[in-house]
């Protein structure tokens, strides 16, 4: 049976319990929990966050959707909002904070900068978007989204959380409770410890390529 | 037409002496349009210590490094002002290009100098000689060059001016991506291993905190540990880091670490049309882009020798004056949540800043990222319904809200016994680390640019500087108010009498033609003294284009702000510099 049809299944309570007993899904329940606790990490990076905090005040007020307990520590945070431009400097950090945190963990890029680097992306400190190292879960475009724009992708997280199930979910299996990120490295520019070898290859490459160009610029001086 | 002319600088007698006061050794700047005083490396500090002490041009503000790659050479420009008011005094130090490129440091004589020289030693490899801690501010140690100069490319480096031959006019474009070596924004040396890098880490960070670590030879000897703050953390108001080094829970020695946001505004500034800037400058002080664009365009309509239509003077005094009303009860909201009344005060605030918000965003289209300003003037008129709302917030709810805020915290006894008598700085020593806005005026030292030397229309205002004498935290908070009530008293003129007219003195045009030279343009800012100085050759994009941010200024003395006080009182001296990350970081 499909997950939809065991979640609404048609029995038939007598009208007797009908207000004190309801039949769901184990899945249904959990979700549902789930979906309305989800504690965001107190986390801003740039102008986004302004706009993150503003969503949570009185006017757009994001308590209604049970994500009003921002968590200043990570291990008690279901949720990072990537809340603005992702510099070289700051994401050691932010890999870092996406370690501690707990399964489930849900990551939202918020803004034209942490999903590809927006207006920003041509600058030598900027990662052209979180995703190239977190797994990102939903994106919100604008600069900055405003309110609505957050509130409207956070609907979309909790629509991504009800179709989770229990028996499938990656933390209840087998193996490791969460998949670590490697830290990167600040080097001569930033290191992925991931890519170590395809760095190497590549800069030697580029070494190839300076010093052929060195030799042929060499060659036209002698000729002439 | 009816407009009004820009505030040119004419050229004082006191500017005049310093030539005639050095002859044959300082020279006056003779390139067409740019002003100040050439001053050889060898001379810089008695040449300062006499214009500091003799001149009386006290507060140095601005500290700028120049790439002249052409002519094979290094400008390093200082601007000075005097805190009684009246125009600035440029000079500025010119050396060879080639390494070391080296100029004297001036932190003996203005301490405030200390973060602006290690910025300039960062992005443009200019070594200060006699500079205590010349580490490297925005980028990490260990990084690979000087990202501002010329001859510095970026990974994905495509061009060297906008727009684009590739997306201009036919509309082509590739992922940057695609023409990277490593397919990613990253550039290594020649035959990088990166198995056998050794990364530096905070090794010279915590080199610069280890005097204070040092073993007690004398009494009882107790531990003294290194406590980093941030980058994450609740009260750091974004990603600054602080390596405090406490002794019990008191503050021995502090360092800030920043850079956890630079977005490389200046190099990306650079390479922008004049136009295309005022879209990033938004996104300095993301609180109050309206001001962020009123310095830039000041400065580029100097640059270009153009009026300003009256409307829109009018227009951007309102828009500024809004801009500071909203940031000062959000900083009230935030020092109050920094305290640890967490929430409360802080909704009230937000409540009356999207009001404010919903006025931007009826004139401009956007309620943070306003872009709103263009050169000679504004992008769009107000309309009738907005005016008549800017009227009711301001001659009703305004005055109602910051008298409720009043009254609910001022006498608020935890509030008073938190704030008062926690010294933050004293007048001398604020304005020699160059110090201005609120923190400054709050010492006693009644400097505002809109009186000093005022900008745009100003000068037709009523309003006072206001100041408060104690210098601690509670004359701080006193202060914002205060100048809520000042910014509330010049709306209410500006709205009586701003007239009709054009908003714009100039054409609508996507590319200004900017003739060669190089301007100053200050506001006062919610924050400071905020200035964008603009080095035009007459070409579509600026040579150079320097901001300089009041948050990153302000923090140079926060190791004095902060030494001997508690940790718990660290978040409040912090918060109320009121520093914003996008500002600070750039």
């Amino acid at each position: 049976m499909d997950n939809e049809k065991l979640s609404l299944p048609q029995y038939d309570i007598p009208q007797d319990i009908q207000n004190a007993v309801t039949v769901t899904t184990l899945d249904r329940l959990y979700n549902w929990g789930r979906r309305s606790s989800v504690w965001p990490l107190m986390f801003g990076l740039a102008c986004c966050a302004i706009e993150m905090i503003v969503a949570q005040t009185a006017r757009f007020d994001m308590a209604r959707f049970g994500m009003e307990v921002m968590r200043p520590t990570p291990r008690q945070a279901d949720m990072m909002i990537v809340a603005g431009t992702v510099t070289k400097k700051m994401l050691p950090p932010i890999v870092r904070l996406y370690n501690q945190m707990p399964e489930p963990k849900y990551v939202v890029a918020m803004g034209a900068c942490a999903s590809s680097g927006g207006p920003f992306k041509e600058g030598y400190n900027v990662v052209a978007g979180i995703d190239k190292f977190l797994p990102v879960d939903v994106y919100i475009p604008g600069c900055p989204p405003t309110p609505q724009a957050l509130i409207h992708g956070m609907i979309k997280l909790q629509e991504k959380i009800d179709r989770q199930s229990i028996g499938k979910v990656r933390w209840y299996r087998k193996g490791p409770d969460s998949v670590e990120v490697p830290i990167p490295i600040l080097g001569p520019d930033l290191i992925d410890p991931r890519r170590n070898p395809e760095i190497k290859d590549a800069a030697a490459a580029t070494s190839r390529a300076a010093t052929q160009e060195g030799a042929s610029h060499g060659d036209n001086a002698s000729s002439h | 037409m009816a407009t009004t002319l820009p505030h040119t600088e004419t050229t004082q007698p006191s500017t005049l002496d310093l030539g005639a006061r050095f002859p044959g050794v300082v020279s006056a700047d003779t390139r067409p349009s740019f002003k100040g005083w050439i001053v050889p490396k060898e001379n810089l500090i008695e040449v300062a210590t006499v214009i500091r002490d003799e001149f009386g041009y006290d507060l140095l503000s601005n500290v700028t490094g120049v790439d002249y790659f052409p002519e094979n050479k290094m400008e390093v420009v200082y601007h000075a002002y005097k805190t009684t008011g009246g125009p600035g005094l440029e000079f500025k130090v010119q050396v060879p290009r080639e390494d070391p490129v080296e100029v004297p440091s001036l932190i003996n004589l203005w301490p405030g100098v200390d973060f602006q020289e290690r910025e300039a030693w960062d992005l443009l490899g200019i070594k200060f000689t006699g500079h205590p801690d010349l580490r490297r501010i925005l980028m990490w140690e260990g990084y690979e060059g000087h990202p501002l100069r010329k001859d510095w490319k970026e990974p994905f480096h495509e061009e060297d001016f906008k727009p684009f031959k590739s997306r201009w006019p036919d509309g082509q474009f590739y992922y940057a991506e695609e023409k990277n070596p490593y397919q990613d924004n990253l550039k290594f040396p020649q035959d990088f291993d990166p198995e056998q890098w050794i990364p530096e880490g905070d090794a010279l960070l915590y080199g610069s905190l280890a005097r204070y670590t040092l073993p007690q030879e004398d009494g009882l000897g107790t531990d003294r540990i290194v406590l980093n703050m941030g980058p994450q953390h609740p009260s750091t108001h974004g990603v600054f880091r602080a390596a405090l080094t406490v002794e019990g829970e008191t503050i021995v020695g502090l360092k800030p670490v920043i850079g956890y946001l630079h977005r490389n505004h200046e190099k990306i500034g650079e390479r922008n049309t004049y136009i295309q800037n005022m879209p990033f400058t938004d996104r300095l002080d993301y609180f109050n882009s309206m001001a962020n664009n009123f310095g830039y365009a000041l400065a580029v309509e100097k640059l270009m020798n153009i009026p300003v239509a009256e409307r829109a003077d009018y227009i951007r005094v309102i828009m500024a004056e809004l801009t500071r009303v909203q940031n000062h009860l959000v900083f009230i909201g935030n020092l109050l949540n920094d305290l640890g009344a967490m929430y409360t005060p802080a909704l009230y605030a937000f409540e009356e800043r999207e009001l404010v918000l919903d006025i931007f965003e009826a004139v401009s289209g956007a309620r943070m990222m306003c872009n709103y300003f263009r050169f000679g003037g504004v992008v769009r008129d107000v309309p009738d319904d907005v005016m008549q709302k800017i009227k009711d917030l301001v001659y009703e709810r305004l005055p109602a809200k910051t008298e409720e805020m009043d009254r609910f915290l001022t006498e608020n006894e935890i509030l008073v016994s938190r704030l008062k008598g926690v010294h933050v700085i004293d007048s001398e020593t604020a304005v020699r680390y160059s110090m201005t806005g609120p923190v400054l005026r709050a010492t006693g030292v009644p400097y505002d640019i809109r009186r000093a030397d005022p900008y745009s229309i100003y000068d037709r205002f009523e309003f006072d500087v206001v100041t408060r004498t104690n210098g601690d935290l509670y004359d701080n908070y006193l202060i914002r108010l205060d100048e809520i009530w000042q910014s509330l008293r010049i709306l209410q003129q500006a709205i009586k009498q701003i007239p009709q007219g054009p908003i714009n003195s100039q054409k609508p045009q996507y590319q200004v033609r900017v003739p060669a030279g190089e301007a100053y343009g200050r506001v006062e800012s919610p924050k400071g003294e905020l200035g964008f100085y603009v080095i035009s050759n007459g070409k579509p994009n600026p040579w150079r284009y320097h901001v300089r941010a009041p948050s990153f200024v302000n923090i140079t003395p926060l190791e004095q702000i902060c030494l001997g006080k508690k940790i718990a009182d660290f978040v409040a001296l912090f918060g109320v510099i009121d520093v914003v990350m996008g500002e600070l970081d750039r």
